[in-house]
């Protein structure tokens, strides 16, 4: 299954992806695929230098399938994390 | 309720500048991430699954509604318009940046907060009956142990590493709503054999994936002498505690593998070095704190009991909801109103701004100026007359916050869960809002009475399922999100631990399962007045283990 990675931005805590340009966006559809071993190493290895810049928070690999344009995360609880919560929150609408 | 003295303050201002620079270097990279969490925790701040997740103490629940105007001011300015109640009756922030938290840490200092020790492994909020100094059962009130025992381990250097997290609660009354036997350490005051008010300590309480019902350390012990015994607790546990297993590190573990009756040796051997020493707390600083909590001059009113009958007579939604948010108040012609953050469909103990704002307003029409957070994550309006709760209800029910089931099915514990929390393994909101839509009708509420329902995502259990008269707990099987349902359970002056009832269901099957569970009730009861807990007790768990899984009580198949 293809690989992307994600992390918290140090900042303001959001979740955000890894992009093929080695920048972060909010927008997991933004992120760089990692299609086999070598090339997720790589994308780990841009996180740990945004890491260590002071950019974002402990980036890891997740699982994610690819269709049509659109990634989706493999599990439940990192789709969560790449849409928010699933139930409606603040003043009721 | 207790005001920051000129030293409370200046610990508190110190602290936030002390954290501002802190997430200056942070930011600058001086310091790492391994070496910023634990100054972050300190300070209430965790990295939750969308955001930093800011957690507010409110000790022992007490809030002004100055307070809660700045606990609106914050979620307005920096969250998203809104706070979340807690069970250890604190709030907490979903969406704070780390850049903006010295500022709110700044707003709070401004009306007497802080977020201090709301994390980490030392002594959290003190937490205590959301009725303290008000209910007619009431010993004595325990909110002046709990600022004692505030004061005393706020920042306590002797008690800055425990081993892991520790919890005390406090209850005045022998109805304890404070759930002190599932703390680290539960106070309950009792009479001694003398007449004297004391306090029962009871040790090792705790949920988590470990629940056990705390044991008895000492049957009476005189209130001034609660610091020195507190201490002598905390040290064995500092001493003895486990430190190379985070899930073997809580007081309970400890008490359970030297058994009660050594810890007690232990205990009282420190107990021996302290006992009269400083940490006697002198009558006249007991006097000096009582007299923070000291009434407001209560008006000498009429009984209204035959105006409010009548009122009652005539309207029969506002009956409903005076029957179960309405308690006795030790003060004839006043009433204790309890404010439910359950409304059908929404996220238990959540709260939004604009209401913060506007309970404030209630609560100083109404109520002093005061309100209380109780650890089932309602707000309480503790002194509000008799003859004025008409009035109130109509202001709270164009609010939309007079849901009329305070103590009822609906009125359900529930964590953040998967929706917000890092460790969770399944979502709780969706389930209590499940849970919430199915059981909207109110006479069918009150007919079935009184019945705890707690939801944790994860074995954790923040949302207490394993003392909800029905437990449940999300489990993750390969993947998918199931629930788990406890029987039995109770956090009361009878807790006890519910039992597994059977496998566990996908989330569409919970709704189905519990009003299963409850027509069985219903169908067992010997009558009215025999709630859940006590038809449970009497009957035990094989007649509702048969209606929820008949003959088939294997394991389900993950689709």
């Amino acid at each position: 299954m293809p690989q992307i990675v994600t992390a918290n931005r140090l900042d303001d805590g959001r979740v955000v992806f890894l992009t093929a340009s080695d920048d972060w966006t909010a927008d997991i559809n933004g992120s760089a695929l990692a299609a086999n071993e070598e090339q997720a190493a790589e994308l780990l290895a841009a996180g740990a230098r945004a890491e260590a810049a002071c950019v974002v928070i402990a980036p890891y690999l997740i699982d994610a399938e690819a269709e049509n344009g659109q990634i989706r995360a493999a599990s439940i609880r990192e789709s969560i994390r790449a849409h928010g919560p699933t139930v409606p929150y603040g003043p009721p609408t | 309720m207790y005001r920051y003295d000129e030293f409370d303050q200046q610990l508190v201002d110190e602290r936030v500048t002390q954290f501002r620079r802190q997430v200056e270097r942070r930011m600058a990279g001086e310091l790492t991430e391994d070496q910023f969490k634990p100054l972050r925790l300190m300070n209430g701040l965790y990295l939750q699954l969308h955001a930093y997740m800011l957690r507010v103490n409110v000790p022992y629940g007490m809030l002004s509604s100055r307070q809660l105007r700045q606990l609106a001011l914050i979620a307005r300015r920096y969250d998203r318009d809104y706070g979340h109640f807690t069970t250890r009756q604190n709030i907490q922030y979903n969406w704070v940046s780390l850049e903006d938290t010295p500022d709110i840490l700044a707003a709070l200092a401004e009306v007497e907060m802080n977020a201090m020790q709301s994390s980490g492994n030392c002594v959290r909020n003190i937490t205590a009956d959301q009725f303290a100094g008000r209910a007619k059962d009431e010993i004595e009130d325990p909110r002046v142990w709990c600022e004692l025992i505030r004061q005393y381990s706020i920042l306590n250097p002797e008690f800055a590493y425990l081993p892991r997290k520790f919890k005390i609660a406090v209850t005045g009354s022998p109805n304890d709503r404070a759930a002190v036997a599932v703390h680290d350490i539960g106070l309950r005051m009792h009479h001694g054999e003398d007449g004297k008010p004391g306090f029962e300590v009871i040790v090792g309480g705790g949920q988590g994936r470990t629940p056990v019902i705390g044991k008895t350390i000492r049957g009476w012990l005189e209130p001034e002498h609660v610091l020195g015994y507190v201490e002598a607790i905390l040290r064995i546990y500092n001493m003895y505690g486990r430190r190379d297993n985070l899930y073997k590190a809580r007081i309970k573990i400890l008490v359970n593998a030297v058994g009660i009756d050594k810890f007690r040796e232990l205990v009282d051997a420190e107990w021996e070095h302290l006992r009269g020493g400083e940490l006697t707390i002198p009558a006249e600083e007991i006097s000096r704190i009582h007299a923070y909590f000291a009434p407001p001059e209560w008006e000498e009113l009429p009984d209204g009991a035959a105006t409010l009958a009548a009122q009652l007579a005539e309207n029969e939604t506002f009956a409903h909801w005076h029957q179960a948010n309405v308690s006795e108040h030790k003060q004839p012609g006043y009433a204790i109103v309890t404010v439910s953050l359950k409304a059908p469909g929404r996220e238990p103990g959540d709260l939004d701004a604009d209401r913060m704002d506007a309970l404030a307003e209630l609560a100083d029409r109404f109520s002093c100026g005061e309100l209380r957070v109780s650890h089932r994550q309602n707000l309480v309006l503790a002194d509000v007359r008799q003859d004025q709760l008409l009035t109130l209800w109509q202001a709270l029910s164009a609010l939309e916050l007079a849901t009329p089931n305070i103590g009822l099915l609906t009125d359900m514990i529930a964590c953040p869960g998967l929706d917000y929390c890092a460790l969770a393994n399944a979502r709780s909101i969706p389930v209590a809002q499940d849970i919430s839509r199915h059981f909207i009708d109110v006479d069918k509420l009150q007919t079935i009475g009184n019945l705890s329902i707690n939801i944790s995502g994860c074995m954790n259990a923040c949302g207490h399922h394993h003392v909800g008269n029905i437990g449940i707990l999300g489990v993750d099987k390969r993947g998918k999100e199931y629930f788990q349902l406890t029987l039995g359970g109770a956090s009361d002056q009878q807790a006890s631990l519910g039992d597994r009832l059977g496998p566990a269901l996908p989330q569409d099957e919970v709704p189905g399962a519990i009003e299963t569970l409850v027509d069985t009730y219903l169908g067992l009861r010997q009558d009215a007045d025999e709630t859940f807990l006590e038809t449970y007790r009497r009957v035990g768990i094989t007649p509702f283990k048969t209606a929820v899984y008949g003959d088939d009580t294997s394991p389900r198949r993950v689709a």
